[in-house]
């Protein structure tokens, strides 16, 4: 006997434990499959590529750590070399250095993150979680050292950094890079082969190569899917063809990879920390750049890899204080796009798992 | 009258389970062990709230709650006035009657449970001869209770939650009896007090495929991690709970964590020796053992992330289901043909015979059937 069925629709969020944030998906679901879905963001939408048209140059810079609040350091990075391209501003050796070691640490942070909440949303109770943020901390405490701040750094400034690591810097980053591959062989010892999560995991929520790449995803969901594109090596910007590191990219293209590949990218970005370390010149951390920058009339754009893929910024001149324009290229957000592709035909555990792999902030998708 | 002495005459079941030094008759003992029950119950389930907490915490490297009290010991006291003293809040969309009777259905069962728990040689309530079968008829109206709620609330979360929990207390429901058949064969009793005194040997050596079934059976139908898709916070906000504050929220808190002390204590009285054991007087045996496996489904609810529904299902109708008939097989052929075997070889072969089937099962079986495309 058939039953008559129908079809109902469940609003997951906007406010939900699994949304990371403010974000709405409108599932129409057939028992506990979900047969459409609907993406809908904007709940966090705070004007901030129209309020950096009233800021300075430099006072944009706070703006841009309220991006993806999980990962400052390198929105700010972005943009300072993003004005530095506008402006024609050389960088001293020094700072480029510090600038890489810090936005690689701020890469482990952000894939720490995104490895604890994924699993997380996998329904492991905040354990995987709490052992992330033992790491994560350390980094934290380095990035007090350097800016004060704990969350939103405000550090790197047009033409160089904001001030000097302190002498205490060295050494505790020293002592956090000796440690950290103890900690990601101990990530790998307690979940890569855990029978749950791999059931959980491989196989679901496949972004097909060829969709990857016409939607222009970037970041490990990009490289998860077999494509060996890192803005690092691709467009090298600040000093990266000086290291020597990997791509490490997935062949399954699930949810599986997606995590293998950020585990993989923090071994790279200890790598990459440890020859900045060695390398290291003294000398000066900021250039000679006038408080109220004038550039030239004309635009820029400038492009970083950053912990959720390719963030760009670009901006136009009109040769005043403050940016004509300031647009950010968000890896959050264009790497949601493939969303209902990937969800449609899974259940609502796996939607909350395939969205959680794709590693968003919603403060960068909504602006 | 006459038909007052009659029923207590046929109630001799029940005083011929008291202890020789019990004072009065049947009804002394009905008051005394209700409120035995009751009290118990309820410390158990303050102190397992603290253990959960202070134990998981451990697990996840923080502290847990350190402030009320002497190691914060006070915390599930605190935690339980704040919830009472909340707002009771009944949806407008909600079915009120059903509302505010399902946690009343799914608490009430579980306490009587431990009508048939011996906490030591005839230490319990009702010595029925049919205790297991009371015991696996009982603590399914709990059930209803959740489904009740997850229906009344009129949330599209509940009632999801709520479909969960009836596709996987049915499934599951079927290995968890199978598992303690094997028992029962052993024992030849159905009565929880002779299967402890049964119990020479702890029945988890001579039933280890059968603990480890109803272990998983049982964390599946209490709804307790890897298994709780009922409340998954992660996907389904609060489960069937959604929609509950206040007293009634409490009663949910306290129906979970009693369920949780009730499986122990069953997995206890039928594995592991129930109030058995040297030196130290019975019920604090059965505490023990209690709290032992308890600290175990903490241990599992930390560390395992949570399955899927479908793989939920395929875990009971193609893991558990059928090693529990092989099982319960294998056990009826050692009873019936080798009554007379010595413990040491049963317990060798039995074990033997776990690890192949768990193995050879774990290697063939697959979990879940994935995505599922319109045709």
């Amino acid at each position: 006997m058939a039953l008559k069925t129908e079809p109902f629709v469940l609003n997951i969020g906007p406010v939900h434990p699994s949304t990371h944030g403010v974000f709405r998906m409108r599932a129409t679901l057939d028992g506990e499959v979900i047969v459409d879905l609907e993406p809908v963001f904007g709940y966090l939408h705070r004007g901030i590529e129209k309020l950096a048209e009233e800021r300075t140059y430099t006072g944009v810079i706070p703006l841009t750590d309220r991006l993806d609040y999980l990962a400052s350091m390198s929105n700010n990075l972005a943009y300072v070399l993003t004005v530095e391209k506008l402006a024609g501003i050389a960088v001293p050796e020094r700072a480029q250095y510090l600038r890489v070691i810090i936005a690689e640490l701020q890469r482990i942070a952000g894939h720490l993150i995104a490895v604890g909440a994924f699993l997380n949303d996998c329904g492991a109770f905040f354990t995987p979680f709490l052992y992330m943020f033992r790491e994560r901390e350390k980094i934290v405490d380095l990035f007090e050292m350097v800016s004060g701040q704990r969350l939103l750094y405000n550090y790197m400034r047009i033409g160089g950094l904001s001030q000097d690591i302190p002498e205490e810097f060295l050494p505790a980053l020293d002592k956090f890079v000796q440690q950290m591959p103890g900690f990601i062989d101990e990530y790998d010892r307690f979940f890569a082969q855990n029978e749950i999560l791999l059931a959980r995991a491989k196989g679901v929520g496949i972004l097909p190569q060829e969709m990857a790449i016409n939607i222009s995803a970037s970041g490990p969901v990009l490289r998860a899917s077999g494509v060996n594109w890192d803005i690092r090596k691709a467009d090298p910007y600040s000093l990266y063809d000086r290291f020597d590191f990997d791509i490490p990219t997935g062949t399954a293209s699930d949810c599986y990879d997606r995590y293998r590949v950020r585990i993989a990218e923090m071994r790279q970005s200890l790598r990459i920390i440890r020859q900045a370390m060695e390398q290291l010149p003294s000398g000066p951390v900021k250039s000679d750049v006038p408080r109220l920058l004038r550039p030239q009339v004309g635009e820029a754009y400038a492009h970083i890899e950053a912990p959720k893929g390719d963030l760009g910024f670009y901006l136009v001149s009109d040769n005043s204080i403050a940016p004509y324009r300031c647009h950010v290229r968000a890896p959050s957000l264009i790497n949601l796009t493939a969303l209902r592709e990937m969800i449609i035909g899974w259940k609502i555990q796996d939607a909350i798992i395939i969205f959680g792999s794709i590693d968003i902030t919603m403060g960068e998708v909504d602006r | 009258m006459t038909m007052t002495n009659l029923d207590l005459n046929n109630l001799g079941n029940l005083q011929k389970g008291l202890p020789p030094d019990w004072p009065g008759g049947f009804w002394w003992h009905l008051l005394v062990f209700t409120i035995i029950i009751i009290a118990f119950v309820m410390i158990m389930v303050l102190s397992f709230v603290w253990i959960e907490r202070r134990g998981m915490a451990r697990l996840q490297l923080r502290l847990g709650p350190n402030r009320t009290g002497p190691f914060g010991l006070l915390q599930p006291v605190a935690d339980a006035v704040k919830v009472l003293l909340k707002e009771d809040i009944v949806p407008a969309e909600g079915d009120k009657i059903v509302h505010w009777l399902a946690p009343v259905v799914a608490f009430a069962p579980v306490l009587l449970i431990f009508a048939v728990v011996p906490f030591q040689n005839g230490g319990l309530l009702a010595d029925l001869n049919v205790g297991v079968l009371y015991v696996v008829a009982i603590s399914s109206i709990s059930t209803l209770g959740i489904f009740m709620a997850g229906w009344g609330s009129s949330n599209k979360y509940s009632l999801l939650a709520a479909m969960r929990v009836i596709a996987a207390v049915v499934s599951y429901e079927i290995p968890v009896v199978l598992a303690v058949a094997g028992v029962v064969l052993i024992a030849g009793s159905l009565s929880l007090n002779d299967i402890v005194i049964a119990q020479n040997i702890p029945f988890i050596l001579l039933q280890p495929l059968g603990f480890l079934l109803l272990f998983i059976g049982g964390c599946a139908e209490i709804n307790r991690s890897p298994f709780d898709l009922m409340e998954a916070d992660s996907e389904l906000v609060a489960g069937f709970h959604t929609e509950y504050s206040g007293m009634k929220f409490a009663l949910f808190y306290l129906t979970e964590y009693a369920e949780a002390v009730a499986m122990s204590a069953i997995i206890a009285t039928l594995f592991l020796g129930g109030w058995k054991g040297p030196l130290l007087p019975p019920w604090l045996w059965l505490l023990i053992k209690i709290v032992a496996v308890f600290l175990t489904m903490v241990w599992t609810r930390t560390t395992l992330p949570r399955v899927r529904i479908d793989q939920l299902m395929a875990l009971a109708w193609k893991f558990l289901l059928p090693l529990a008939l092989i099982n319960l097989l294998i056990t009826a052929i050692q009873v019936l043909a080798w009554p007379d075997a010595l413990p040491a070889v049963i317990i060798v072969v039995n074990f033997t015979i776990m690890a192949v089937l768990v193995l050879l099962w774990s290697r063939f079986s697959k979990l879940g059937w994935g995505r599922i495309t319109a045709e």
